[in-house]
């Protein structure tokens, strides 16, 4: 199939959707490329490269919209663009599908299919084709070299022959994929960097970026990012004032603000107020990334570069992308080549637009002549969710008191069948043996029992002074040397006398090492 | 003095003994513990020498000094890790103590019997006991020190050939002669035969000739466990000696000599059932003898073993921020237990979590890893059980095995036909990276190849552990 792309038609916009290189892996999948004349000019890709490497160059728009089966673009397409198209031609570009149900309508209504990019869902398998996270990840970087254009002083501190300088301080509002590039370039510049989100769990992404990240004193039922597509909801009141408190406290300090907070399809919070603005230093910046949705500060003018009364200037482009146009016009084509990837799994230039596919059903918002936006949910998760801890199972009072029965029975019976066998067992040595073998005898199991009870209870790590101290007790033999060493015969004497003197080695030995081991246990 | 006061006495020292037992539940009170154990022996000694039947005072206090001297100087020279074969080496003095008695008892006994009935009133002390005693009363004497004497003749070889193989000085594999367990079996009936003649006739010669039996036994029994059993061998012996101690308790009509005798008894027994439950075998095979030979084919293993340097296991410990130390044998055998907790006190000052993980068989002796680390002085607060640390290692970033092997070897639950299968084991290579500090090559002590030392994530780090450790300590910033 032909695979088009028109020059984008927009004032301003510099970036394209193939590139020569998106070109010959396109063509690898079976597909025929075609490109508008000059297209790629503003982006840096002359007709030549395009054509060298085997696009068909098409003099004007409206032809090559006529001779394409597909249309890839950046931008959402103007009236005039959605007029040109036609009965199973798709269309793959920005289209904002949320706030632009007429074009959405006009698309169904002439049986074109169109893949909006901003609704590729957030899976693992389709990061390769999530244009906004490579369209973030631009703007961020470029946000904080915009900043930087336009801040008077450096990003790092030195200590020079001419005098010191400190570092600047940067406060990054938002840590998605935006946020996070601006934290890494404000980094790696040498600015100390200061991060805030509203989802808690992405501190330690900020952290390992090398950001500090801005804790609030404000306990709140912790929300599960993953519930919402990893991306911010709507936070509480109270929630907003603590967050509003804590960015008027660090007003003053900072020097570089870029505010990236955007929730989708909404318009964009306002998180830095005029009178935090007002009590900024001369000289600082704010770049606001959110400034197509409204702004995350009311001052900011959409496109335009505005300084406030007290010198604090105030960007609010929103075509950062477009001013790196060759990064991301390769980032942009390579997502869309991804795509097609995707819609031609057989490799042999057909399309099979799949909508059991969840990423292709996701990012679909015009089928067969029906508007299929928005889309269902994703059958993965995007993220995982965060495993839920497990509450131990809570037994209603007649189970536990039934359990604990059962228990006691179940123990109850055991004890009784050893007492049982135990008692024939002692009787029946009763009824044979004398009454003074009995009397010792009763001493013995009597004793045995006192060991069990005790030993049980010794801590494991003890184990070693136990087997010592048993040891050096278990010299107590030394008794019966004791009261036979009195007796007439010298044998037994001389024999008494040796089982004494070892057992004496034991009683101190014994001790003695018991003594130095348990010594040697200390608490930190 | 009387009975009175003697048995008044005994019933104070049992009670103190107990006491001393029961307070080995925790460190803290263990000090006190063996207080009492002390005071309950030498209220017992005192007790027995004022009260009826003892004599030559002078002699006894004469030897019980010598003794104690050698016995204090032999127990502040042991090094720690030598602790298993003292504790060895002493048990064996107590079944030589228990057969001597034994024969005294049977000595003091004929001469009683031989004397006419006048002579018996005119005696004192044991041989007045003996004397009045009833021809039932006798016969039931017989058996007691018989039974008195064969546990003590097994106790004496037996703890004198585990002591050999802990100090390295008998070759530590199972060996048994020719015939194995039917000489066991053979030499068992003879005495049980001796039983039945001695009780008959009274005689010393059966005395003698079960004493020779015993003493094969003893013998025989242990050199055909190997050394990996040595735990259970050492609480095993030890119990024995209890069990002699209350049979000659019975036949002296001691009581606290059966008490005492019954406690240390008891004790060992469920020390082995512990150790044995650790390795996850009867206690039964065990006495039998060595590991049971493979089930069938043993899993071939897969891979190779990397070595790593000091430098590598420094760069891996200054990043880590959880570490597990899993000591074994092998630092006993290098001493390297000073280095390791120098180690420790160093990440621990970086902020590092660190902590010692002990499985119950580690070592020789049943508590001997945490006995070194207290020697070294590593808070005993940080030294966890197999249980209480198992579930961490997923978590943990550096798992380091110094001089252990079987008790970290994942074939005890991948392979059902490894000689140890089912033996819980340390699950160090759930962590996210594995250090051996290994000597060489070789397989360990039960010589059972270990598939740990060829996961994807353990390095080999060759080398006597101490020089190993202690290489570490400079690098450690």
């Amino acid at each position: 199939m032909k695979i088009g792309t028109p020059r984008e038609v927009i004032e301003g916009e510099n970036r394209v959707g193939m590139t020569p290189e998106s070109a010959l892996q396109l063509q690898k999948l079976g597909h025929v490329c075609a490109i508008e004349a000059g297209a790629g000019v503003a982006a840096g890709f002359s007709d030549e490269a395009y054509a060298a490497a085997g696009v068909e160059i098409i003099k004007t728009a409206a032809a090559l919209w006529k001779a394409s089966d597909i249309v890839a673009k950046v931008r959402v397409p103007t009236d005039t663009e959605v007029k040109r198209l036609r009965e199973g031609q798709t269309l793959i570009s920005f289209f904002n599908p949320g706030g632009n149900e007429k074009q959405l309508k006009q698309a169904a209504d002439k049986g074109a299919t169109v893949v909006a990019m901003e609704m590729v869902p957030r899976i693992s398998r389709a990061q390769k084709m999530d244009a906004l996270s490579s369209m973030a990840n631009i703007a961020g970087y470029r946000a904080v070299i915009e900043a930087g254009n336009n801040f008077g002083r450096f990003f790092t501190g030195q200590i020079t022959a001419a005098g010191k300088v400190p570092p600047a301080k940067v406060l990054v509002v938002g840590a998605g994929v935006a946020g996070l590039a601006a934290i890494g370039t404000s980094t790696s510049l040498g600015a100390i960097t200061y991060a805030f989100d509203v989802r808690p769990e992405v501190a330690e992404q900020v952290e390992s970026m090398g950001a500090e990240f801005v804790y609030l004193d404000f306990e709140e039922e912790a929300k599960d990012g993953a519930a919402t597509g990893g991306y911010a909801s709507v936070s509480s009141p109270e929630f907003r004032e603590a967050q509003l408190a804590k960015f008027r406290e660090l007003a003053p300090e900072v020097d570089i603000v870029i505010t990236t907070a955007l929730i989708p399809n909404r318009e964009a919070p306002e998180l830095w107020t005029t009178d935090m603005v007002a009590a900024m230093k001369r000289g600082s910046v704010i770049v606001d990334l959110a400034a197509e949705k409204g702004g995350n500060c009311k001052l900011t003018v959409m496109d335009e570069k505005i300084v406030t009364e007290n010198g604090v200037t105030i960007i609010g482009y929103t075509d950062f992308p477009s001013r790196m146009a060759a990064q991301a016009s390769s980032l942009y084509a390579t997502n869309i080549r991804h795509m097609m990837t995707d819609l031609t799994p057989d490799k042999d230039g057909v399309i099979h637009h799949n909508m059991e596919d969840d990423v292709i059903r996701g990012a679909t918002v015009t089928h067969d002549h029906a508007v299929t936006f928005p889309p269902p949910p994703p059958k993965v998760a995007a993220i995982a969710a965060q495993p839920k801890k497990e509450a131990p199972k809570e037994l209603t009072p007649e189970e536990k008191r039934a359990a604990e029965l059962a228990a006691f029975k179940a123990q109850t019976k055991s004890q009784v069948t050893l007492l049982v066998v135990g008692a024939v067992l002692l009787l029946g040595v009763g009824l044979v043996a004398p009454a003074s073998f009995m009397q010792h005898f009763i001493v013995f199991v009597l004793a045995v029992f006192v060991g069990f009870q005790v030993i049980w209870g010794v801590s494991h790590s003890l184990h070693t002074p136990l087997m010592a101290v048993t040891n050096a007790i278990s010299s107590i033999i030394i008794l019966g040397a004791l009261m036979q060493i009195g007796s007439g015969s010298f044998l037994v004497i001389a024999l008494a006398a040796l089982s004494v003197f070892m057992a004496g080695i034991n009683i101190f030995g014994g001790f003695m090492v018991t003594r130095r081991m348990l010594a040697m246990f200390q608490k930190s | 003095m009387d009975y009175g006061f003697t048995t008044a006495a005994y019933v104070v020292a049992a009670i103190l003994f107990i006491l001393s037992l029961g307070g080995l539940s925790g460190q803290e009170s263990a000090k006190r513990a063996v207080w009492y154990g002390i005071a309950g022996m030498a209220l017992a000694v005192v007790a027995t020498l004022i009260g009826p039947g003892a004599g030559l005072w002078l002699l006894s206090l004469l030897l019980i000094a010598a003794g104690g001297t050698i016995g204090y100087f032999v127990a502040i020279r042991v090094q720690m890790t030598e602790m298993p074969q003292l504790v060895a080496a002493m048990h064996s003095l107590v079944g030589l103590a228990a057969v001597l008695v034994g024969f005294n008892a049977h000595i003091e006994l004929n001469n009683v019997l031989a004397m006419g009935h006048d002579a018996r009133e005119a005696l004192t002390g044991f041989a007045a006991l003996l004397a009045h005693k009833t021809p039932v009363e006798q016969s039931i004497l017989r058996v007691e020190l018989f039974l008195g004497v064969f546990i003590g003749a097994v106790t004496f070889t037996g703890s004198i050939i585990a002591y050999g193989k802990l100090a390295g000085k008998v070759d530590t594999a199972a060996k048994k002669l020719p015939g194995g367990h039917v000489l066991n079996a053979s030499a068992a009936a003879i005495s049980l035969l001796c039983l039945i003649w001695y009780f008959n006739t009274g005689g010393f010669l059966p005395l003698f000739l079960m004493t020779l039996c015993a003493l094969f036994i003893g013998y025989h029994l242990i050199m055909g466990i190997g050394g990996a059993d040595m735990p259970v061998v050492v609480s095993m012996l030890n119990s024995y000696s209890g069990w002699a101690a209350a049979a000659i308790g019975f036949s002296l009509g001691n009581d606290l000599l059966i008490v005492v005798g019954a406690l240390v008894g008891s004790s060992g027994a469920i020390l082995s059932y512990i150790m044995c439950k650790a390795m996850n075998r009867s206690f039964i095979s065990v006495i039998l003898g060595g590991f049971g030979g493979p089930a069938g084919e043993q899993m071939a293993v897969e891979g190779e073993q990397i070595a790593i340097d000091a430098d590598g296991v420094a760069a891996a410990l200054n990043e880590a921020d959880s570490i597990i130390i899993i000591p074994g044998y092998g630092m006993a055998v290098a001493q390297a237990q000073q280095a390791v907790s120098e180690l420790t006190s160093k990440l621990r000052a970086k902020g590092k979590n660190v902590r010692f993980a002990i499985h119950p068989v580690a070592g020789r002796l049943p508590g001997h890893m945490n006995v070194l680390l207290a020697e070294a002085r590593v808070p005993y607060d940080i030294v966890m059980e197999m249980d209480e640390i198992n579930e961490d290692f997923p978590d943990t970033d550096v798992a380091i095995v110094i001089g252990s092997n079987d008790i970290v070897n994942p074939a005890a639950q991948e392979d059902p036909n490894s000689p140890i299968a089912g033996m819980p084991v340390l699950e160090c290579w759930k962590a996210k990276q594995v250090f051996v500090s290994k000597r060489g090559q070789g397989t360990g002590y039960s010589g059972i190849e270990n598939p740990l030392f060829y996961k994807e994530n353990t390095r080999m780090f060759y080398g006597d552990a101490k020089d190993s450790v202690s290489s570490l300590l400079a690098k450690i910033d």
